[in-house]
C-alpha cells in the first residue's frame, strides 16, 4: 500500500476530492455556490477521466474527459447561472432539516455505500476499483440533496450531481460506458436542464415563487 | 375450407367498419350501404357455418397474427358451428334493421357506430372460433370494448355514462376470472391453447376451481344474478340494434364459453358440478321474471327478461353436466338440446322485441310504457310482427318458445334416473320453478304487449306516431320468420344440433317416432309433439269461428268504442297501467323488491302516486362491496403527500432497503 504508483495517488485524490465537494453541495445553501461546486465537481471528474486514460491508454476515455469539460464544466453551469440570474434565486431558504442532521446522515450513507461496494471491488480487475465505494456515495449523498431541498433549482443541482456520480461509478468500475451510451447520457442531462429550465419559468409564473411547497396545492383534495 | 371462409367473413366485416370512417357523418353510406352489406355477410357466415354444422367436421388453421411465437390458433367445430350460426343469422336480420335506425344526432356519428358495431361483429365471430386462451381473451376484450362504446353512445347523458361504466367494470371482473380460469387449465404446461387444455390433467380440485372461475366469468357477461346488475342499466341505455344484439348474440358467447370449458376442455365433467349452474340458473330465472313483472320503462323490463332467459340456459347448462357426469349420455344430449334450442329461439326472439322498442322509441320518443297505447293502429308492421316475438317468448305453441321449455321439462321430467337419490328428489321441484317462470313470463309479454300496442294512446302526441321503414321491416320479418321456422320444424332443427351433442357429451338425441313432423326425444316414452298438427288445428278453430260469426251469427262487423261497459265517459287515463298490471306481482312477491312508495293524501287537489322498485342485492352486496375498495383506495391515497421530497424520500429509502437486500444475499 505504502508504494502507490503516482497516478494511482492522484487518482484516489480525485475520489476523494469528489467526495467532499458531494458534502459542500450537501452543506450549502447559495445557489450560485452550489453551481461553482458543480462546476468544480465537473472538472476533478474530467480529470480523474484524463488520468485514467492516460494510465490505460483507453481512447475513448480522452473523448469522454473532453465531453466533460465541455458539458459540465463551461456548457451547464453557464445555462445554470443565466438560468439564477433571470430567476433571481441565489439562496435557498432553510433546508427542510438543519444542515448538521443532514451530516450525520451523509456520514452514515457513506459508511453504507462502502460497505455495499465490497462485494463489487472483490469482483472488479480494474485499477480504479478501491473508489467505486466513492461513487456510490455521490450517488447517494446527491440523492439526499434532493430530499432536502426546497427550491427547485437545487434539486436540479441534486440530480445533475447524481449523474457526475453515476459517470465516475462506471469509470471506476469498468472503465467507462460504451460511447454510446455515455453521449446517449450527455445530451440526456443538457435536454434536462433546458427543459427543467423552462418547467421553472412556469413554476414562477404561476405561483411566483420556486418554492416547492406551492406544488402541494395540486394534490387531490378528499 | 369453412374455416377459411370464415375468417375472411370477419375480416370484411372490419373493413366495412372501417369503410363507415370514409364518410362518418353520412347516413346514406352507412345506414342504406354498409349496414346491408354487413348484413349479407351474415347471411353468408350462417350459409357456412350451416355448412360446417351438417357435416360435422373439425378444422384448424393457425395464423401467424400476434406476439412473436404466439399465433392465432382458430378452430371450426361443430360447437362454434351452431353459434356462428346463430351470429350470423340473427345479424342479419338486426344490421337491416340497424341500416335504417341510424341517423344523425344521437351522439356518435353513423360512420363511427359502423364502425364498433362491425368490430363488435367480428369479435364475437372470433370469440367462437378461437382456439387458444390468447386470442380468445383478446377476442373477448374487443367484444367488451366495442360493445361498451355502443352502450355509450349517447354519452351525453351522465345516466348513460354511468350505466356504461357499470357494465365496463362487471365485464372487466368476468374477465379477470377468465384469465385465473385458463390459468388453471393450462395444468401447468404453460401451454395456451385448447388443444393442450383438454390433454392437461387437473386435479379435482384444480378443476373443480377452473369450473368455479369459469361459472362466474361467464355468469357475469350471461346476466346470471347476482352477477346480472349490468344488464338491466346497459340494454336501455343502448340503441337498440345495439340492445338486440348484446342480448340476442353477445350473451350467447358466454354460453358458448361455459359449454367450451365445461363439457370441452374440462372432459368428462363431475355431476355435481352440475348443480351450481343449476340453482343458480332456477334463481335467476325467478329472479328475473319477477323483476320483469314491476318494471315500467319497456328496454328494462326486456333486459330482466333476458336475465330470466339466460337463467333458462344455465339450468339446461346444468342439467346437461349433471346427466353427463353421470354417465347418463342420452339425457345429457336431451338436456344440451334444449338449451342449444333456447339459445336460438332467445337470439331470434329477443332481438325481434328489442328491435320492435326501438321501433316504438322513434317514433313516439317515448320509453315509459305509462305513456305508450294503442300503437297497433299507427304502426301495424311493428305490432304485428313483434306480436309473433310476444307469443314466441311467452312460449306458446306453435312457435319457437315452447319447444325449447318443452324439452327442458322433457328433461327434468327423466332426472328420475339419476343415481344420486337425493339429487332426484330436489330436481323436480326446480322444474315446478322453470314452468313457474316460464307461466310468469307469459303474464309479462300481455304486459308488454298490451301496454304499447293495445288499448287507448295514453298520450297525445302518440298520434303522430309513424310505422318503420322498409329495411326495418326486412329486418324484423326476418326474426319473425326465423320464430315461425324454429318453431315448425323443431325436428330439422334438432338434426342439425346432432353433431353438437354428439361432439359435447358423446350421444345424439335419439327419433322414437318414423314421421317427419313428429317431434317425439324420449324412447320408450309416449311423448310426442307436432307443430304442424297443433298449428292446422288452431287455424282450423278460428277458421271455424270466423265462419261460425261471418255466416250463422249476426253475418256483420260492428265498431263500438271498447271496454267502456255501456256506460261511456271513459279515458285513456283511466286504462291499466304498467304499474297497475305488475302490482299483483309485487305484492305476491315483496321480499325479492326494495320497495319506495309516494301516496298522495287524501285532500290532495293534484295528487301524484310515485312507486320505485329497486334491487335489494344493491344494497346487500354491491353497497359493502363498493365501500370496501373506496376506503382501500383511500388508505393508498394517504401515502400521496403531494410534496416532491416525501416522494423521493420514498424512492431513496426503497432504493436503500433493496441495496441492503441485495448486499445481505
Amino acid at each position: 500500500m505504502a508504494h502507490l504508483p503516482l497516478g494511482q495517488q492522484l487518482l484516489d485524490s480525485c475520489a476523494a476530492l469528489l467526495l467532499l465537494l458531494s458534502f459542500a453541495m450537501l452543506s450549502q445553501r447559495r445557489v450560485v455556490t452550489l453551481v461553482n461546486l458543480y462546476a468544480v465537481q465537473g472538472a476533478v471528474l474530467a480529470a480523474a477521466t484524463l488520468l485514467l486514460a492516460w494510465r490505460t491508454g483507453e481512447t475513448h476515455l480522452y473523448i469522454s474527459a473532453a465531453l466533460t469539460v465541455g458539458l459540465k464544466v463551461v456548457l451547464l453551469p453557464w445555462l445554470l447561472y443565466r438560468l439564477i440570474r433571470k430567476l433571481e434565486v441565489y439562496r435557498d431558504t432553510e433546508p427542510l432539516f438543519n444542515v448538521s442532521g443532514t451530516m450525520l446522515v451523509g456520514l452514515v450513507i457513506v459508511v453504507f455505500a462502502f460497505s455495499l461496494a465490497q462485494p463489487i471491488t472483490r469482483l472488479a480487475s480494474t485499477a480504479t476499483r478501491s473508489s467505486i465505494g466513492i461513487a456510490i456515495a455521490v450517488v447517494l449523498l446527491s440523492f439526499l440533496m434532493m430530499i432536502t431541498r426546497r427550491k427547485a433549482i437545487s434539486q436540479v443541482m441534486g440530480f445533475l450531481s447524481m449523474e457526475n456520480g453515476v459517470l465516475f461509478g462506471a469509470m471506476s468500475a469498468s472503465y467507462g460506458m460504451p460511447m454510446v451510451v455515455e453521449l446517449g447520457i450527455a445530451l440526456d442531462v443538457l435536454v434536462a436542464v433546458l427543459v427543467l429550465g423552462v418547467f421553472f419559468f412556469q413554476i414562477r409564473e404561476r405561483f411566483d415563487s420556486l418554492d416547492l411547497h406551492h406544488l402541494e396545492s395540486l394534490k387531490e383534495r378528499e | 375450407m369453412l374455416l377459411v371462409g370464415c375468417v375472411a367473413l370477419l375480416l370484411s366485416w372490419t373493413a366495412i367498419g372501417f369503410a363507415g370512417l370514409v364518410r362518418p357523418r353520412s347516413v346514406l353510406l352507412t345506414g342504406r350501404v354498409l349496414f346491408p352489406l354487413g348484413a349479407l355477410l351474415g347471411l353468408a357466415l350462417a350459409a357456412l357455418a350451416g355448412a360446417s354444422l351438417l357435416g360435422g367436421g373439425v378444422e384448424r388453421l393457425i395464423l401467424p397474427i400476434g406476439l412473436p411465437n404466439l399465433p392465432m390458433h382458430l378452430r371450426l367445430d361443430p360447437l362454434s358451428s351452431i353459434f356462428l350460426l346463430l351470429l350470423g343469422a340473427s345479424s342479419f336480420g338486426i344490421s337491416l334493421f340497424a341500416g335504417g335506425y341510424f341517423r344523425v344526432g344521437e351522439g356518435t356519428a353513423p360512420g363511427l357506430l359502423c364502425l364498433q358495431y362491425h368490430l363488435f361483429l367480428a369479435s364475437m365471430g372470433l370469440v367462437l372460433i378461437a382456439n387458444d386462451a390468447y386470442s380468445f381473451l383478446v377476442a373477448w376484450e374487443v367484444m367488451a370494448l366495442s360493445s361498451y362504446f355502443l352502450v355509450t353512445t349517447q354519452h351525453r347523458i351522465p345516466e348513460i355514462r354511468r350505466a356504461g361504466l357499470i357494465y365496463l367494470v362487471m365485464a372487466h371482473v368476468g374477465a379477470l376470472c377468465l384469465l385465473l380460469c385458463f390459468g388453471v387449465l393450462q395444468g401447468g404446461s404453460w401451454l395456451f391453447t385448447f388443444h393442450a387444455m383438454r390433454a392437461a390433467h387437473l386435479s379435482l380440485g384444480w378443476a373443480t376451481a377452473a369450473f368455479g372461475l369459469a361459472l362466474v366469468g361467464f355468469g357475469a357477461k350471461a346476466g346470471l344474478v347476482p352477477l346480472h346488475i349490468w344488464l338491466p342499466e346497459a340494454h336501455p341505455a343502448a340503441p337498440s340494434p345495439v340492445s338486440a344484439l348484446m342480448s340476442g348474440v353477445m350473451l350467447k358467447t358466454a354460453v358458448y364459453g361455459m359449454l367450451r370449458v365445461g363439457l370441452d376442455l374440462l372432459g368428462r365433467p363431475v355431476w355435481w358440478w352440475g348443480l351450481a349452474p343449476l340453482v343458480l340458473g332456477l334463481f335467476t330465472i325467478i329472479y328475473g321474471v319477477l323483476f320483469a313483472a314491476v318494471q315500467t320503462d319497456m328496454k328494462r323490463l326486456l333486459a330482466y327478461s333476458s336475465v330470466e332467459n339466460v337463467g333458462i340456459v344455465f339450468t339446461g347448462i346444468g342439467l346437461t353436466i349433471i346427466f353427463a357426469g353421470s354417465g347418463l349420455k342420452v339425457l345429457a344430449a336431451l338436456a344440451l338440446l334444449a338449451t342449444l334450442y333456447h339459445c336460438l329461439n332467445h337470439a331470434f326472439m329477443k332481438s325481434l322485441l328489442f328491435l320492435g322498442t326501438g321501433a316504438v322509441l322513434h317514433a313516439t320518443k317515448e320509453r315509459n310504457l305509462g305513456r305508450l297505447g294503442g300503437l297497433i293502429h299507427r304502426m301495424p308492421w311493428v305490432a304485428w310482427l313483434t306480436l309473433i316475438g310476444v307469443l314466441a317468448i311467452a312460449g306458446l305453441p306453435p312457435l319457437n318458445g315452447f319447444v325449447s321449455e318443452w324439452l327442458m321439462l322433457q328433461a327434468f321430467l327423466f332426472t328420475g334416473r339419476l343415481p344420486h337419490a337425493f339429487v332426484n328428489l330436489l330436481i323436480p321441484m326446480g322444474m315446478a320453478l322453470v314452468v313457474l317462470g316460464t307461466a310468469l313470463a307469459g303474464y309479462v309479454m300481455v304486459k308488454f304487449y298490451g301496454v304499447i300496442f293495445l288499448g287507448q294512446p295514453r298520450e297525445a302526441s302518440l298520434a303522430h306516431a309513424h310505422d318503420c321503414g322498409w329495411l326495418e321491416r326486412i329486418g324484423l320479418s326476418w326474426l319473425a320468420l326465423g320464430c315461425v321456422a324454429l318453431g315448425l320444424f323443431p325436428l330439422q332443427v334438432i338434426r342439425a344440433l346432432g353433431s353438437v351433442t354428439h361432439q359435447l357429451v358423446g350421444a345424439v338425441v335419439p327419433q322414437a317416432s318414423s314421421a317427419w313432423w313428429l317431434l317425439a326425444p324420449v324412447p320408450g316414452r309416449s311423448v310426442s309433439y307436432g307443430p304442424l298438427v297443433f298449428l292446422m288445428a288452431t287455424l282450423a278453430v278460428v277458421l271455424m269461428t270466423v265462419l261460425a260469426v261471418r255466416l250463422a251469427y249476426h253475418q256483420r262487423v260492428r265498431r263500438g268504442p271498447a271496454w267502456d261497459c255501456g256506460a261511456g265517459g271513459l279515458t285513456a287515463r283511466m286504462q291499466d297501467t304498467a304499474e297497475g298490471f305488475g302490482q299483483p306481482i309485487r305484492n305476491l312477491f315483496q321480499p325479492f323488491f326494495e320497495i319506495e312508495r309516494e301516496l298522495p293524501e287524501p285532500a290532495d287537489l293534484a295528487p301524484r302516486y310515485r312507486i320505485v322498485v329497486r334491487e335489494r342485492i344493491w344494497r346487500l352486496l354491491y353497497a359493502p362491496l363498493v365501500g370496501a375498495v373506496e376506503g382501500l383506495a383511500n388508505a393508498a391515497a394517504r401515502i400521496q403527500r403531494g410534496r416532491i421530497s416525501v416522494y423521493l424520500l420514498y424512492s431513496f429509502v426503497t432504493l436503500l432497503v433493496l441495496l441492503a437486500v441485495a448486499l445481505l444475499r
